[in-house]
């Protein structure tokens, strides 16, 4: 009878998990469920996406509504953390129906690749998107070697 | 960056332009569109309603009544390269979609509506009819 009700539970389990690894193989190697160990659960704010190019590494940080010069970024090494804070004043005099945005402070550290270097980056706030490009070393690019 | 967003009935360029957006981020295709968080407060004069949709600019922001349901819909973009690969997404869809059911006293003719870093604040009045008036009591 348990044994049953858990391999019932197990293809559950194992059709779930199939279905992340395709998600996984659409969208790219790193993802949620083999994700850093300092990641958040999926709907933490702000939410991040990061790219990747042989020059550059460029983090998105999904933070609408912020004022710019409230956020504080730092890179140590291959470790950036960003922290800042969003508050929503709230209206003592209305009714509120939902308050489903994010009020408050947020801290997050994303681990970049090893080959950055931490002395070439550069941020900018674009419609609610910190976009934070980070070089990296000239020694780890991919060289084209010619033959004579 | 606060700009005024004209309510528009249909917008026929919508489709296009979610799937001009959905190719900028690329690979992304058939994701479910997300949906925006939001504050929604109601005072004596009318409701205000507040939308997270970061990447969203003014020219991506589709924002119209049909019929009595206030429909929102936007397209993010970012800033890629050509070349660029995606290393880590929390965020797996660009476009932003939510609807929302409005009741007969608002005047949907004069909702006004602003964007600015990210986010979406919509402003629907009461029809002046049907604001809260104060009953004064008369001492018999």
């Amino acid at each position: 009878m348990f044994s049953i009700a858990s391999s019932a539970s197990d293809s559950l389990f194992d059709e779930l998990w199939q279905l992340q690894q395709q998600v996984d193989e659409l969208f790219g190697s790193w993802t949620s469920s083999s994700g850093g160990i300092r990641s958040l659960p999926r709907g933490s704010f702000p939410a991040v996406n990061i790219g990747h190019t042989p020059e550059r590494v460029d983090v998105y940080l999904f933070a609408p509504g912020l004022d710019p010069k409230t956020l504080d970024i730092s890179i140590q090494q291959n470790l950036l953390t960003v922290t800042g804070t969003r508050e929503i004043p709230t209206e003592e005099q209305a009714t509120y129906y939902r308050q489903e945005r994010f009020s408050g402070e947020f801290r997050r550290v994303i681990a970049l690749p090893e080959d950055i270097d931490p002395d070439r980056v550069h941020a900018k706030y674009r419609d609610g998107v910190v976009q934070i490009g980070v070089e990296r070393r000239e020694a780890a690019r991919p060289r084209q070697i010619e033959i004579h | 960056m606060a700009t005024n967003t004209e309510i528009t009935s249909r917008d026929s360029s919508a489709a296009e332009r979610r799937g001009a957006g959905t190719a900028e981020r690329r690979g992304n295709a058939g994701e479910p569109p997300i949906r925006p968080p939001v504050d929604i407060r109601e005072d004596g004069e009318g409701i205000t309603l507040c939308a997270d949709m970061p990447g969203v600019s003014k020219d991506r922001l589709n924002l119209r009544v049909d019929g009595n349901t206030l429909v929102i819909e936007g397209t993010a973009r970012l800033e890629l390269a050509e070349n660029e690969e995606a290393l880590y997404a929390d965020v797996r869809s660009s476009v932003y979609q939510r609807t929302f059911a409005l009741s007969g006293e608002l005047e949907t003719g004069k909702i006004e509506a602003t964007l600015k870093d990210g986010v979406l604040t919509v402003r629907i009045p009461k029809r002046l009819e049907l604001r809260p008036r104060k009953i004064e009591v008369q001492a018999s």
